[in-house]
C-alpha cells in the first residue's frame, strides 16, 4: 500500500508538471493569443486547394488520354475549360500574393 | 497493486476531464498556453492509461485471484497467452484497452498535427470528451481493479475463446473501432473551429485507412476463429456483434471514397462529415452491443448493466454530430455540383448510396428485435434470409460497380469511350457468366452473379494496370505515381477474391451428417469418409476425443479428426477438423458428436466448401493494398505542407 500511494504519488506529481508546463516555461508572455487564421488567409488557402484541384484534374485527365479512357474528342472538350480554371485561379493567387509582400513569413503547418 | 492501478485510471480521468473542460475554454476564449496544457494533458493520459494496462496484464500473468476480474475470466490451469487474453476477455479489460487505444491515437495524432493549431485546440477536447466517457466507467461503473479475498481457483476462460485467433481478432477490431475517433474528432474538430478546408482530411487521411484495415482484418481473422472454433461449419452468421463490427467498416468504406470526390473536386463536404459521425457513432453503437448484453449473441460473454450509461454517451454523440453539421452547414455548402451521371465522381456516389444502404439495413436487422421488445415486449429476430437478401440486392450491384468505377472518367464520360473501355472486361464477364452457366453453375442464380461480375471486375483490374504501365512506363512507377488510385484497386482485387470465396463456399457447398459407428463411412462431394474409431486427447487444461476418419476422394488420401474437448472448470467445446485441398482452394469440414453410451457411435457433419480459402487469401491481398495506398509518398506530403504554409498565415502578423 506503502509503495503503491509513493508511486501513484510521483506519477500524478509528474503528471501535473507535464500539464502545467506551457505556464511554467512562459509565464508572462507578450501574447497569449491563439493564433487563427484571418479571413484573407482562409480565402487564399481556399484558393490553393482550388488551384492543387485544378491541377490534378488536369494531370489526370492528361494520364486517362494517355490510357485511352477518354477519348481525343472528349479530352479537347475537357481540357480547356480545365486550363482556364487552374489560370484564374493561379492569378487570383498571385493577385493574393502581391498584396501580402510585406507579411512577415509564416513558419508554416506540418503535414504528418 | 489494485490500488496503483485504480490511481492510475483515477488520474488518467482526471488528464481527460481536463483536456476536455480546460480545452474547451481555451478553444473558445483563444488562449494559447491553456490550450497547450489541455494538449498535454491527452498526451499525459496514455502513460497513465499504460500503467494501468500493465498492471492489470501483470495481475493476469500472476492469475493473482484477488482481482475480481482476473477470477472471473482466467484459472490457474489457463496457459499464460490465454490468460493475457482475458485482458479482452471481459468488460471491465475491453473498456480498458478502449481507453488504452483512444490516448495513444489521440496523443499522437495531436502531436503529429501539433502545427495547425486552430484546428488542434478544438480537436483536443473532442478526444478529451470520448475519452472521459470510458476512463469515468472504469473510475465508477466498470473497474478492473475491484479486489477480493484470495480464495478459490478463477472461473476460467469460455472454452470458445481458448483458440490462438482469439489473441490477435479483438484487439484488431479495438484498434479499428476506437481508430474511428480520430477523423471524427478532428472533423468535429474542424466543424468547432470553422476550419471548414481540407486540412482535417489531409491529417486523418492515413488514420481513417489504418483503421479501416485494422477492421477489416480483425472481421476476417474473427471468421475464421469462427469457422475453426464454433464447429457450426460457416464462418459468418449475421450475428449481432459480427454485424456490430461489420456495419461502421461500411460506413468507413463509403467515407474513403466520397472524401476523394472532395478533394478532387470539392464536393459532398456534408456528407462527408455524415459519414465520419456515422462511422463513429456505429462503432460506439458496435462496443455498446459487444458489452451490454442487450442482444443475445455468441459474443456476448458479458451481461452487464454499463448498457445505460453506452446508450446514453451514444445518444450524446449523435446528438452532438447532428447539432455541429446542422450548425456549420453555411460553410458546408459548395458550388460545385456533378456535371454528368456517367462519370467517376457519379460512380462513387452510387457506390455511397448502396454502401450506406447496406449498413443501415444490417443496422435495422440488429435493432429490430431490440425495438420489438422495448414496444412489443415480443422478441423478434431478424433471421439470414433478411440479411442474404439485401447482401445480394445492395452487394452484388456494388461487386459490380468496383468494376466500373475505374473505367470511367472524371467530371464526364461519353457513351463511345465507355463502350471502348467496357469491352475487354464486358466480354471477359460474359465467357465467364456462360461457361459456368453450361458446367452447371445456374443452381445458384446469386452465386453465378458474383462469379460473372468478379470476372468483370477482375478484367478491368488487370486493364487498369496493363494500360496505366504502358502509359507510365512500369509498373512501380504507375504505383508509385498515384499510390491511392493502385493501392485501392490491390484492395478491390481482395474484395473479388473474397467475393468468389463467399460465393463458391455457400452457394456452392455439399453439407452431410450422419451417425457412424467404426466401420462405416459417409459420402460428400466425392469424398469417401471412414470411421475407424476413437483416440483420447490431453492438453493443458482440458481432456478429450478425436474421432478418426480415413479420407479418399478426388485422387486424394487423408485423415481427418474431429472431436470434443472438456474443461474441468468451463465446460466442453466442438474441435472441428479441417483438411485444406490445395488444387481447389477448398476445404473438406468435420465435426463430431460422441452418442451418450453407445459403444463409440458418432453423429459426423461433413462440409465440402469450394473455394473456401480464397477468403482468408483475400485478408493478404486486402492488407497489401492497404499498405501500399497509406504508404506515403515524398511529393504529394511537400505539395501539401506548400499548401498549409503558403495559406496559414495567421491573424495579427
Amino acid at each position: 500500500m506503502g509503495w503503491a500511494l509513493a508511486l501513484a504519488a510521483m506519477l500524478a506529481v509528474i503528471a501535473v508538471v507535464f500539464v502545467a508546463r506551457p505556464f511554467l516555461r512562459d509565464p508572462s508572455p507578450a501574447s497569449d493569443r491563439l493564433d487563427e487564421l484571418a479571413p484573407e488567409a482562409r480565402e487564399r488557402l481556399a484558393l490553393a486547394e482550388e488551384r492543387d484541384r485544378a491541377l490534378a484534374a488536369l494531370k489526370e485527365l492528361e494520364f486517362d488520354h494517355r490510357t485511352g479512357k477518354v477519348s481525343d474528342e472528349d479530352y479537347r472538350a475537357q481540357v480547356g475549360p480545365l486550363r482556364r480554371r487552374a489560370a484564374e485561379v493561379l492569378r487570383a493567387l498571385e493577385r493574393g500574393e502581391g498584396a501580402r509582400h510585406e507579411r512577415v513569413p509564416d513558419p508554416g503547418e506540418r503535414v504528418p | 497493486m489494485a490500488y496503483l492501478g485504480r490511481a492510475a485510471l483515477l488520474l488518467a480521468f482526471g488528464l481527460v476531464a481536463y483536456a476536455l473542460v480546460a480545452g474547451s475554454y481555451a478553444a473558445w476564449k483563444r488562449r494559447r498556453r491553456l490550450a497547450h496544457s489541455a494538449q498535454n494533458a491527452l498526451l499525459a493520459a496514455f502513460p497513465v492509461t499504460l500503467v494501468a494496462a500493465v498492471l492489470l496484464l501483470v495481475a493476469l500473468g500472476r492469475r493473482d485471484m484477488t482481482f475480481v476480474y482476473v477470477w472471473q475470466h482466467t484459472s490457474h490451469e489457463l496457459p499464460l497467452g490465454y490468460a493475457l487474453s482475458a485482458f479482452w476477455g471481459g468488460q471491465e479489460g475491453s473498456l480498458l484497452l478502449w481507453l488504452l487505444v483512444l490516448t495513444g491515437y489521440a496523443g499522437l495524432a495531436v502531436w503529429l498535427n501539433r502545427r495547425s493549431r486552430e484546428l488542434i485546440a478544438w480537436t483536443v477536447p473532442v478526444f478529451g470528451l470520448v475519452a472521459c466517457f470510458f476512463a469515468f466507467m472504469l473510475c465508477f461503473v466498470s473497474s478492473p481493479f475491484n479486489v477480493q479475498p484470495a480464495g478459490s481457483d478463477g472461473q476460467g476462460m469460455v472454452p470458445s475463446l481458448q483458440n490462438p485467433y482469439m489473441l490477435a481478432h479483438p484487439p484488431l477490431l479495438y484498434l479499428g473501432y476506437v481508430g474511428l475517433t480520430v477523423p471524427f474528432a478532428f472533423a468535429m474538430g474542424a466543424l468547432l473551429s470553422g476550419r471548414t478546408d481540407e486540412r482535417w482530411i489531409v491529417a486523418t487521411r492515413r488514420w481513417t485507412l489504418a483503421a479501416w484495415t485494422f477492421l477489416g482484418v480483425g472481421q476476417l481473422i474473427g471468421a475464421h476463429w469462427a469457422y475453426v472454433e464454433i464447429g457450426w461449419g460457416g464462418y459468418y452468421a449475421w450475428d449481432p456483434v459480427e454485424n456490430a463490427a461489420l456495419m461502421p467498416w461500411l460506413a468507413a468504406t463509403a467515407f474513403l471514397h466520397s472524401v476523394m470526390i472532395q478533394e478532387k473536386r470539392g464536393m459532398l463536404k456534408v456528407w462527408n462529415m455524415v459519414l465520419v459521425a456515422l462511422a463513429f457513432n456505429l462503432s460506439l453503437f458496435g462496443t455498446f452491443l459487444t458489452r451490454s448484453g442487450v442482444i443475445d449473441s455468441i459474443h456476448s460473454f458479458a451481461k452487464s448493466s454499463i448498457g445505460g450509461w453506452f446508450l446514453a454517451f451514444l445518444s450524446l454523440m449523435i446528438v452532438l454530430s447532428v447539432a455541429l453539421i446542422r450548425w456549420r452547414l453555411p460553410l458546408l455548402r459548395t458550388k460545385t455540383r456533378l456535371e454528368s451521371l456517367v462519370s467517376r465522381e457519379a460512380t462513387f456516389l452510387y457506390n455511397n448510396l448502396l454502401l450506406v444502404a447496406l449498413a443501415l439495413t444490417i443496422l435495422w436487422g440488429v435493432l429490430y428485435p431490440i425495438l420489438s421488445d422495448a414496444v412489443r415486449g415480443e422478441t423478434r429476430s431478424v433471421s439470414k434470409p433478411y440479411y442474404d437478401f439485401f447482401l445480394h440486392t445492395f452487394g452484388l450491384p456494388l461487386l459490380l460497380l468496383m468494376g466500373l468505377g475505374p473505367l470511367v472518367a472524371w467530371r464526364k464520360a461519353s457513351l463511345r469511350s465507355l463502350g471502348k473501355t467496357f469491352v475487354a472486361p464486358f466480354a471477359a464477364a460474359v465467357a465467364t457468366g456462360g461457361v459456368l452457366l453450361t458446367l452447371g453453375f445456374g443452381s445458384s442464380w446469386p452465386g453465378l452473379l458474383a462469379y460473372t461480375f468478379s470476372a468483370f471486375v477482375g478484367a478491368s483490374i488487370v486493364l487498369e494496370f496493363v494500360r496505366g504501365r504502358a502509359a507510365a512506363g512500369g509498373v512501380f512507377r504507375l504505383i508509385a505515381r498515384n499510390r491511392r488510385r493502385y493501392g485501392g484497386y490491390v484492395v478491390h482485387a481482395a474484395i473479388v477474391l473474397l467475393a468468389i470465396g463467399i460465393a463458391g463456399s455457400s452457394a456452392y457447398q455439399t453439407q452431410r451428417e450422419r451417425v457412424l459407428t467404426p466401420g462405416q463411412s459417409i459420402e460428400a462431394a466425392g469424398y469417401t469418409l471412414r470411421y475407424s474409431g476413437l483416440t483420447d486427447v490431453k492438453g493443458p487444461n482440458y481432456t478429450g476425443f478425436r474421432a478418426l476418419l480415413a479420407v479418399s476422394g478426388h485422387g486424394e488420401r487423408f485423415n481427418l479428426s474431429p472431436g470434443e474437448n472438456n474443461y474441468p472448470i468451463e465446460g466442453q467445446s466442438n474441435e472441428a477438423s479441417i483438411y485444406h485441398d490445395p488444387h481447389s482452394l477448398g476445404d473438406v469440414f468435420t465435426t463430431a458428436q460422441l452418442i451418450p453410451k453407445s459403444n463409440g457411435k458418432i453423429d459426423v457433419k461433413v462440409f465440402v466448401k469450394p473455394l473456401i480459402n480464397l477468403i482468408w487469401v483475400a485478408g493478404f491481398v486486402f492488407v497489401a493494398g492497404a499498405l501500399i495506398a497509406m504508404w506515403p509518398d515524398a511529393v504529394e506530403q511537400r505539395r501539401l505542407a506548400a499548401r498549409y504554409a503558403a495559406g496559414a498565415a495567421p491573424a495579427g502578423i
